[in-house]
């Protein structure tokens, strides 16, 4: 089996992002970029069935521009066998995104595609359902459990309620939750490995999808900022002010 | 210019969120049409019918529907709207999971999670995890948004009385099969809707450690909460987890016990009326959205506050 792994380079989650003063959107010079976090659950497990010997080939993909190729190259140093950049130097929105990932489905053939459940920058959650819907495929979102059959694959979902278990016909598209699995850190030499890995590279122009952005982003602002509270000096002092001053006891 | 809203409900009920929904459609347009597909689920028809602003609910009764896969779900979605302007859902793991094979079927780019229709094409979503609010306008002739639920009042339940129309199953491509689903049962209030959250972090350092949180929970009749540290630790079940990744909440007061406040935690619960605090670290960053702040040892603060709040006779019930 083959599975397809999409990978998206953001701004690291641990960044307090800001808002450009003329409302174009967030400043992202001289920021630090890591891969989407759930993606990395997508990587491992993609990694996991790989090692578990029922997939084998994994084939990590990013689209963006020419630094999506480090996102890429991380995921080859956990294991990943080769690369596909699409290379696209303005923002796509996820239906373009989706539009382009069937294209390298259809030339890759593999028999699952995982991926992060949402991007942590758009906080879309789209690009898996898109692509599934596309396809013609099953899919299964906000994944924390895969148990990889011959011709399916049962999943647990992390659902509103709790958990759902699901099982969806091969091939299907995978899009994954945090705790899906523990992601791993690339050891120097691995890394060291990935840089000879191959590295295909397509630019997303030469496919011959109409990646026109549907939404037009008028502005980006900052959220009403919360005015500052008090610090109260003890349990009793609280609990006088939650029911005199706040009024919600 | 309608438009058609999906229902969110067991077969039996509806679930409350769509009542948010309704709001928000009704705000794109007035003529809000509402699909209810399930399995015998003729009770949820009536629910919806009852709700004043929906004007006609459309009808889809197969076992096909009974547990929502949005393999099945989303071609009957796609069909049912050739004759509308706007799908709407809500943005939880309802409408998350079916409305972008809507929108992929369609051909249309999407609007996920907003929290203001500012015109029928124009509308506020948060984005970085509400660190920025976007506004964004649709050039698509169609409109799939899904609405965050907590940011729109729930619609009024009684009054309304829309007709109803059954309409025809389509076909289902038998890709996928339900299998179970595991609800947590609890006799507290729902965390999405409830008036009070008590939530807690990896402060509390064990599972048996919260129940420091739930018996404050108890007392104030409150939902319990967790930060994703404290769910990916163990201590406490998914569906407990407020966050970017997890619940968004808004209650009336919001009370954060050893939680440092990561950027996905302050996404989930910023928007709360009144914040409270409780954390040993004087430094830690949830005290800058808090409105109340007590830097204190929570495994002594958290007794205490029991203790007083047993001498109120103020609580709501």
């Amino acid at each position: 089996m083959k599975i397809l792994v999409a990978v998206k380079r953001v701004i690291d989650y641990n960044v307090q992002i800001r808002v450009k003063e003329d409302g174009s959107g967030v400043h992202t010079d001289n920021v630090k970029m890591s891969t989407n976090p759930p993606d990395d659950n997508a990587v491992e497990e993609s990694v996991k069935l790989k090692e578990s010997g029922k997939v084998k080939e994994v084939v990590a993909i990013s689209i963006g521009e020419d630094k999506a190729q480090e996102t890429i190259r991380k995921a080859l140093a956990v294991g990943a066998d080769k690369g596909i950049h699409v290379k696209a130097d303005n923002y796509i929105e996820p239906l373009g995104i989706a539009k382009i990932l069937k294209k390298i489905v259809e030339k890759e053939k593999p028999d699952m595609v995982f991926l992060g459940k949402q991007a942590i920058d758009d906080d879309c959650n789209q690009t898996g359902q898109m692509l599934a819907a596309m396809l013609n495929w099953p899919q299964a979102t906000f994944t924390s459990k895969v148990n990889l059959k011959e011709k399916s694959v049962e999943i647990v979902r992390e659902i509103d309620e709790g958990l759902e278990t699901i099982e969806v016909n091969l091939p299907a598209v995978v899009s994954c939750d945090l705790r899906l699995n523990e992601p791993r850190f690339a050891s120097l030499p691995n890394i060291m490995k990935a840089k000879k890995k191959p590295m295909e590279q397509i630019n997303a122009k030469d496919l011959g999808i109409d990646l026109t952005n549907r939404i037009q982003q008028i502005k980006v602002e900052e959220p009403p900022k919360r005015k500052a509270g008090i610090k109260v000096a003890n349990v009793a002092e609280l609990v006088s002010k939650l029911k005199n001053e706040a009024k919600v006891l | 210019m309608s438009v058609l809203l999906i229902a969110e409900h067991d077969n039996s009920k509806l679930k409350p969120f769509t009542l948010n929904a309704i709001t928000a459609a009704s705000k794109i347009d007035s003529d809000v049409h509402v699909l209810v597909a399930g399995a015998n689920c003729e009770n949820v028809t009536k629910e919806v019918a009852s709700v004043p602003l929906v004007k006609k609910v459309l009808w889809c009764d197969s076992p096909n529907y009974q547990n929502y896969l949005p393999e099945n779900l989303a071609p009957l979605v796609t069909k049912t709207a050739e004759k509308y302007d706007h799908i709407v859902a809500s943005a939880n793991t309802f409408g998350k999971n079916f409305m972008p094979r809507v929108a992929a079927a369609l051909d249309i780019s999407q609007v996920s999670d907003i929290i203001k229709v500012s015109s029928p094409d124009t509308f506020i979503r948060p984005i970085y995890a509400g660190n920025a609010f976007a506004t964004v306008k649709s050039n698509d002739k169609k409109k799939c948004v899904t609405i965050r639920p907590t940011s729109f009042d729930p619609a009024e339940k009684t009054g309304g009385s829309a007709q109803v129309e059954k309409i025809e199953a389509v076909d289902v491509p038998n890709s996928s099969k339900f299998i179970k689903r595991e609800e947590t049962k609890s006799e507290r209030p729902e965390l999405g809707t409830a008036r009070i959250v008590v939530s807690g972090g990896r402060g509390l350092e064990s599972g048996e450690n919260f129940k420091l949180i739930t018996d404050i929970a108890d007392k104030l009749n409150a939902a319990v909460g967790a930060s994703r540290a404290a769910v990916d630790a163990g201590y406490i079940s998914n569906d407990h987890q407020v966050g970017q990744t997890g619940k968004v909440v808004v209650p009336d007061l919001y009370i954060a016990v050893g939680i440092s406040g990561a950027i996905q935690h302050l996404a989930g619960m910023k928007e709360s009326k009144i914040i409270v605090a409780i954390n040993k670290d004087g430094e830690a960053p949830i005290f800058s959205v808090a409105d109340y702040g007590l830097e204190a040892d929570l495994f002594k603060a958290l007794p205490e506050f029991l203790a007083e709040l047993n001498k109120l006779n103020t609580i709501q019930k």
